[in-house]
């Protein structure tokens, strides 16, 4: 059980021949256009053989015309895909390497669930008994023995998900593409999911691009993840690289939450920028030099910002910055609270506290004062 | 029922149920009993109407039961029908797949206007036109003489000439139940198909005709049915060799002068044709639920 599907290869029907040393998915400058619309622009990136990559950002910012360029659905307007080093130009989705899980799953409705497993190997033209064995094999892999003889409709949700995960697997794909496979199950299942589709992923050591716009699913999940906004490529990077240094605006309020305070530049010493706010000057940490007077935002995690009384002042010193606010609320989410403080100025701060500690925070209506270090203060130019 | 009582109070939903009740009986029972009774009577003058003769017999059906040509021609008539039917799907199938799955909005409505007009017209109109475009010397001859696929004129009337009739004049009655069949088949299952490698012929045999069963078989249905009972394909188009059995009932009552003969032949015709029916939708396990919808 959980041995990548082997003995198969020789029924496969021929897939252009891969070099086994690097299964990569590349995009070179990708581009595509419907008509009119642009819906993605100059895309580039790299996919390493047996990585779990993830393609994070809001809706309709192109991830799935991504996707369905790297199965073959959509020929890029520009640029070129090139699976394993070789171009797929031209080439349909039953000529690559690779096999897709659809948002919808499109699970064979009118099939028995080991019909839809062995669907590609019938097309391969597979034996019905091979076919039959692989399927209770692969039925073994997703932990759902004995299941082949029912029909998909009667199965649940997360079942459902296995089983196309399992048709996908047949086929021994090079890379699996998912789009948004969990984004119909609750939230308890969904994590579960998350995990079980993880493991599997190391299992089979079969390159995952794995879709979503949940950006918690792509950090818990993803070896690497790229952020895209409106068909733009932001950032490719490990899940603490995007969360702790973000390259653009985008990605530094899209991936996790953050406060975002808007200012200029006022003096820049190598990676260390003081910027003038609103509610004051803030000092905090570029990631290239900025110039003077360029209009900026200084963004800090709520977590990194913490919360005394009014009164507790510390004295102004070069690695914190301090602020005073007024608690506006208090929203309980479990684990910890999220407190936000309204600025003289009429900014929002948000910082999050453990709940154990909840208790020694000032009451809503009471002043309080807000303290973050420079080092948590991400200063990146707008623009 | 209860519902209706409940919405409309006694005496309206009792009016409403008698209104149906009594379409029923004027619009379908009647017609039939008394086709029925026409088929079981024998065909008597008016001196013999109340004499021992006029009684209830088995004696026109059985006399079509010994007539070899009308034997003949039945079964030709219901394997034609049965033809018809294969050759309508047969044209519909690619055409009612391209609407449902790949045309664009504009296309769907455009094809479906242009199918949809010319049966605004009669169908006597309609087939006369097929008289004209098969004629001896019409326009379809003298496209082929021109082209040099053929180096005399055709005589199209005949066989032929009923089957391209009837397939044309039936198509909609095909099209419309295969195209909402294949429309309702997520488009994601034939993309699935083919990631997994299945060739064309195999999303067709494995994912779209078993989603569109239903509507193929209630295409068919209507089709055979509408095929089995016409009566100016073969009338206009026909020749001498490809009688029809409908035109030997209409022989019946209007040369023949023997209306209880002529009943008796369509009751066997009305049979035989829900048999066939019956039967194929047995065999292509869909339910007369699932044809009505
Ligand atoms: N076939 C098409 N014709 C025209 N425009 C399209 C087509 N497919 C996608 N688009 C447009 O391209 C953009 C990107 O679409 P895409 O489906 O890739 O978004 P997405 O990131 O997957 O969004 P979601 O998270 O909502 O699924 C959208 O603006 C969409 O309207
Ligand atoms: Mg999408």
């Amino acid at each position: 059980m959980g041995s990548p599907p082997g003995g198969l290869s020789n029924s496969l029907r021929a897939i252009p021949e891969i070099h086994a040393m690097s299964h990569s998915v590349e995009l070179a400058d990708v581009g595509m256009s419907f008509g009119d619309t642009r819906a993605v622009s100059d895309v580039s990136f790299t996919v390493e053989s047996g990585e779990f990559f993830s393609i994070l950002g809001p809706s309709g910012c192109g991830k799935t015309t991504i996707l369905r360029m790297i199965a073959g659905f959509l020929q890029p307007t520009a640029g070129s895909v090139r699976i394993g080093g070789q171009d797929m130009k031209g080439l349909g989705p039953d000529q690559r390497p690779t096999a897709m899980i659809f948002q919808s799953l499109a699970l064979f409705p009118l099939m028995p669930v080991w019909e839809n497993i062995a669907f590609g190997l019938e097309a391969r033209g597979m034996s019905r008994p091979d076919r039959r064995r692989r399927a209770e094999a692969l039925l073994e892999t997703i932990a759902l023995p004995g299941f082949g003889d029912r029909m998909p409709g009667e199965l649940s949700g997360g079942q459902r998900q296995r089983v196309a995960i399992a048709r996908a697997l047949a086929v021994e794909p090079q890379v699996l593409l998912l789009d948004e496979p969990l984004s119909a199950l609750d939230l308890k299942l969904r994590q579960h999911m998350r995990a079980e589709l993880r493991s599997l992923q190391k299992r089979t050591g079969v390159t995952f691009i794995y879709i979503t716009h949940d950006q918690s699913e792509a950090l818990a999940m993803s070896d690497r993840v790229a952020v895209m906004s409106a068909g733009i490529l932001q950032q490719v990077g490990r899940p603490r690289e995007l969360y702790d240094d973000p390259e653009t605006p985008f990605v530094a309020r899209f991936v996790g939450e953050t406060n975002a305070l808007a200012g200029k530049i006022t003096q820049s010493d190598g990676m260390h920028v003081g910027v003038e706010t609103a509610i004051g000057p803030m000092k905090g940490r570029a990631r290239q030099p900025l110039s003077p007077g360029q209009s900026a935002h200084i963004y800090v995690r709520p977590e990194a910002m913490a919360i005394s009384r009014a009164g507790d002042q510390e004295p102004a010193s070069p690695h914190t910055n301090q602020t005073e606010v007024t608690i506006a609320r208090l929203d309980f989410e479990g684990a910890f609270a999220l407190v936000h403080g309204a600025t003289n100025t009429g900014e929002t701060l948000v910082a999050a506290v453990a709940s154990t500690g909840l208790s020694a925070m000032p009451e809503v209506g009471s002043k309080a004062i807000f303290r973050f270090p420079a080092e948590h203060g991400m200063v990146l130019a707008d623009g | 029922m209860g519902e209706l009582y409940d919405r409309f109070g006694p005496a309206l939903s009792t009016g409403f149920v008698a209104l149906v009740l009594m379409w029923l009986a004027g619009m379908v029972l009647a017609p039939n009993l008394m086709m029925i009774d026409y088929a079981l009577r024998p065909n008597l003058t008016p001196s013999e109407i109340g004499t021992a003769a006029d009684g209830y017999t088995l004696s026109n059906i059985l006399y079509f039961f010994g007539e070899d040509v009308h034997l003949a021609i039945f079964f030709k008539t219901v394997w034609a029908s049965t033809l018809v039917a294969a050759v309508t799907l047969v044209v519909c199938y690619p055409l009612a797949f391209w609407l449902a799955q790949t045309a664009t909005r504009g296309q769907t409505a455009l094809v479906l206007l242009a199918l949809t007009i010319p049966f605004w017209i009669n169908e006597v109109l309609r087939t006369l036109a097929w008289y004209i475009i098969l004629a001896f010397r019409g326009p379809l001859n003298e496209l082929l003489l021109a082209t040099g696929l053929i180096e005399a004129p055709m005589r199209w009337y005949g066989d032929g000439g009923v089957l391209a009739g009837m397939v044309y004049a039936f198509i909609l009655f095909m099209l419309f139940p295969v195209y909402n069949a294949i429309e309702s088949l997520e488009r994601a299952q034939i993309e699935a198909a083919r990631d997994l490698g299945a060739s064309t012929v195999r999303i067709h045999a494995r994912i779209v005709i078993p989603h569109a069963k239903a509507g193929i078989a209630t295409g068919c249905v209507f089709t055979f049915m509408l095929a089995a009972g016409t009566y100016v394909a073969p009338a206009l188009l026909g020749a001498p060799g490809s009688r029809w059995f409908t035109q030997i009932i209409y022989n019946w009552f209007f040369e023949g002068g023997d209306w209880n003969r002529g009943a008796a032949y369509a009751l066997v015709l009305l049979v035989l044709c829900l048999a066939v029916v019956l039967v194929s939708l047995r065999v292509a396990r869909v339910s007369l639920a699932d044809v009505a919808r």
